[in-house]
């Protein structure tokens, strides 16, 4: 018996061993060596390993631009994700109310999510056309003709906020998806609970707020993990509608101008390397949270 | 119950979709730079490069040219190669988007792993030396240039800005011109503007127009600023000190330098506020549409002008932008001979009809440039070229920034880095201070 499970065990360590292999070269692999790199002089097209400490970290920070990009991403993350999760929950609210077209409605409201940034940064790009007068077009045209002229404004070249306008054309793409994680937390609210509440002699809005929402705290806690490293790494969208230039600019951005354009992969390097740590800080807790939870079960 | 059931039917599709978005992720790097121009003629260029059949000599070049008058005129080219080299087999390995970024990356690894193409196309001047020379990719072409007589049917002072120590490093085919104003004829004319010639003239022109419905001056994204603001740099410090900024003779602190970025702050203020929304064919086009009076602008924007269907000297007008007359600042696509070239008689070959009479002018006339030779046939060009190619012959040559001509990759960026916090937060002190340290530390500056 014991040979057989030996051998079982064998078997199965076999079947798993390829992509332990791939994952540890592909994804641990390459990141220990974009940290060797940042530790690094390397500027240039061919490799220099010459050890540098901390010295990429440090210009950084003191890089005016690096600051611009974390000003930035801590704008677009706020309004990408309060936006995304208020917007969302109502919608989801909406659709729980078991009103004829549910479907319709909550298959219309998922689709922009099945977009590419890319071709949601390109509609946007034109809908939020900052220009007025003759060549007004897009949002502001729309706002000019039905004479709500005091929305009329200058969207992403709008200086120093212009990122939230952006961060507009991302919940727009990514609100969906929050109603959707927020509807099956709603539906996996028992009816016992509300019918309870509502012998109690509660009113449906008072229900919400102290039976409903309390029960939703880990649906919002994982669509705050997920908005918020997709939004700490936002890339393409902002390419799709603005292209590369400073008053927009995010770590992302930087990284790949500064490694595929200018040659400086040490620098490049440490970006990455920050933005991995940023991510982790908000994925690690979660991981051990989910882990506890399961344990519990 | 049935409830719980649906909850975790969602979950479960809300989880397929976000790895199924995760995997388009690394589809989108893909397609994002590619542009429309690029789009249009990309499927007549092979993208792929793997390496053909083994028998015969044969020369793989690597260019971006995968569409528009570019893709034609390489091909234009390579049938003048394939009537003087019959016996070499031409591989066109091209790799389309993001304005040649995708196609430098993809070389950038070839070069790493030791598999270079036979040859391949470069901004000619410091962002080919700064980048491949300095990393021992590419083999000087004197011989070249000795043997082919090139160096008498090129300007003279060409030729220090394509060389580093002596040496020079590529072949240029095409000429384009940096340093161009255009104009709309009729705005000049309804305010009783002449064309200026130099920058307080410009200023006086722009300051009657400001109390206008019109655009001054025309602008887009920031790359076109960073063209505009070398286009002033030229104006205001004159050709000597303006070379001198790339060589380390002319001080990146000092007063000069001040006053002529000051000259570029005061032109900023007279542009369209939605600058960063545009394009450079949106910018150019406020031009002919009468929505601007000028732009400052590469000469590629006569080819677009000409494809929106408008007339010269009608629609557009076009001078040097004031204050550089007399001065051609120019920008090049241009091959290059590597160290390690798999087929090097046939690479020495195609450069030899790249910078041919023949080669040139099959490919100028469809690409819309003028030919880095000053003799070929003016009769082949329209009535804008024609006057780029007396230009070209007789004045005074300086490189681009923005195109690649004077500074290496790793400087053009921190440059960008520092227009881009100036135009952010409009100090012109740390404007001066950082491009200072960007000379000392990718630049000649000690």
């Amino acid at each position: 018996m014991s040979r057989l499970k030996n051998k079982d065990t064998i078997t199965s360590i076999a079947l798993v061993a390829p992509s332990i292999l791939a994952v540890g070269i592909f994804v641990y692999g390459f990141i220990a060596w974009s940290m060797r790199v940042s530790f690094s002089a390397w500027k240039g097209l061919l490799p220099d390993y010459t050890w540098v400490g901390l010295k990429n970290y440090i210009e950084l920070f003191s890089d005016p631009r690096f600051w611009i990009d974390i000003r930035n991403t801590i704008t677009f993350t706020s309004v990408f994700v309060i936006g995304s999760i208020l917007l969302g929950l109502f919608l989801a609210v909406l659709l729980d109310q078991n009103l004829p077209g549910e479907n319709f409605f909550r298959s219309l409201f998922l689709f922009p999510m099945a977009i590419s940034f890319i071709v949601t940064g390109v509609v946007w790009r034109w809908l939020m056309n900052p220009a007025t007068g003759t060549r007004i077009s897009g949002f502001n045209q729309l706002f000019d003709a039905i004479g709500l002229d005091f929305l009329i404004n200058t969207w992403h070249t709008t200086p120093r906020w212009g990122i939230a306008a952006i961060a507009l054309a991302a919940i727009w793409q990514m609100s969906g998806f929050t109603m959707a994680l927020y509807l099956g937390g709603l539906r996996s609210v028992p009816d016992e609970l509300r019918e309870a509440a509502r012998v109690d002699g509660a009113t449906e809005l008072q229900i919400y707020r102290h039976i409903v929402l309390p029960m939703l705290n880990p649906v919002t806690l994982s669509a705050l993990i997920i908005l918020g490293h997709i939004s700490l790494k936002v890339f393409d969208l902002i390419i799709a509608i603005a292209g590369k230039q400073l008053p927009l600019d995010v770590p992302a951005i930087y990284m790949w101008q500064a490694t595929f354009d200018g040659y400086f992969f040490g620098r490049g390097a440490a970006i990455a390397i920050l933005l991995l740590l940023a991510v982790s800080l908000l994925i690690i807790p979660y991981i051990i949270y989910n882990i506890r939870n399961e344990a519990d079960l | 119950m049935s409830h719980k059931k649906f909850s975790w039917m969602t979950l479960s599709f809300v989880l397929v979709l976000v790895l199924a978005l995760t995997a388009c992720g690394g589809g989108v790097a893909e397609t994002e730079d590619v542009e429309p121009a690029d789009v249009t003629e990309a499927t007549e260029a092979p993208e792929a490069t793997e390496a053909p059949l083994a028998e015969g000599d044969q020369v793989e070049v690597f260019s971006w040219w995968t569409g528009g008058g570019e893709a034609a005129g390489l091909e234009a080219m390579i049938e003048v190669f394939a009537v003087e080299y019959p016996d070499i087999e031409f591989v066109n390995a091209a790799v389309a988007g993001g304005a040649g970024t995708n196609a430098r990356a993809v070389l950038a690894t070839r070069l790493q792993a030791g598999d270079p193409p036979d040859s391949w196309q470069g901004h000619a001047g410091q962002e080919l030396i700064g980048t491949y020379v300095a990393a021992n990719q590419l083999e000087p072409l004197n011989f070249l240039y000795e043997q082919e007589g090139w160096l008498e049917v090129m300007p003279e002072t060409l030729i220090p800005l394509i060389s580093q120590d002596g040496n020079i490093y590529s072949v240029p085919v095409n000429i384009h011109r940096a340093n161009v104003l255009w104009y709309n004829p009729a705005i000049l004319e309804a305010n009783g503007i002449a064309v200026p010639t130099t920058l307080d003239e410009w200023f006086a022109a722009m300051d009657v127009l400001q109390g206008t419905d019109v655009i001054p001056l025309a602008l887009g994204e920031q790359w076109t600023v960073m063209h505009l603001y070398e286009t002033v740099m030229l104006a205001s410090l004159g050709p000597d000190a303006y070379n001198g900024l790339w060589d380390g003779t002319t001080a990146w602190d000092s007063a000069e330098v001040l006053a002529a970025l000051e000259d570029f702050e005061r032109i900023l203020a007279y542009t369209n506020a939605d600058s960063s929304s545009l394009t450079w064919q949106d910018a150019a086009q406020l031009v002919v549409n009468g929505d601007a009076a000028f732009n400052v602008m590469g000469d590629w924007a006569e080819g677009y002008f000409r494809e929106l269907g408008m007339e010269p000297n009608v629609d557009y007008g076009w001078a040097a932008v004031p204050g550089t007359g007399g001065t051609f600042q120019f920008l090049s696509d241009s091959f290059v001979l590597p160290v390690s070239a798999p087929h090097r008689d046939a690479s020495i070959a195609w450069l030899t009809t790249a910078g041919s009479r023949a080669g040139q002018e099959a490919f100028n006339p469809v690409k819309g440039s003028i030919c880095a030779r000053t003799d070929c046939d003016p009769a082949l060009f329209g009535v804008y070229l024609q006057s780029a190619m007396d230009d070209w012959a007789s004045n005074i040559v300086v490189g681009s920034l923005t195109h690649g001509v004077v500074a290496n990759d790793s400087w053009k960026v921190e440059i960008d880095n520092a227009l881009g916090v100036f135009l952010a937060e409009r100090n012109i002190e740390g404007f001066q201070a950082a491009l200072t340290a960007a000379c000392s530390s990718s630049g000649p500056c000690p």
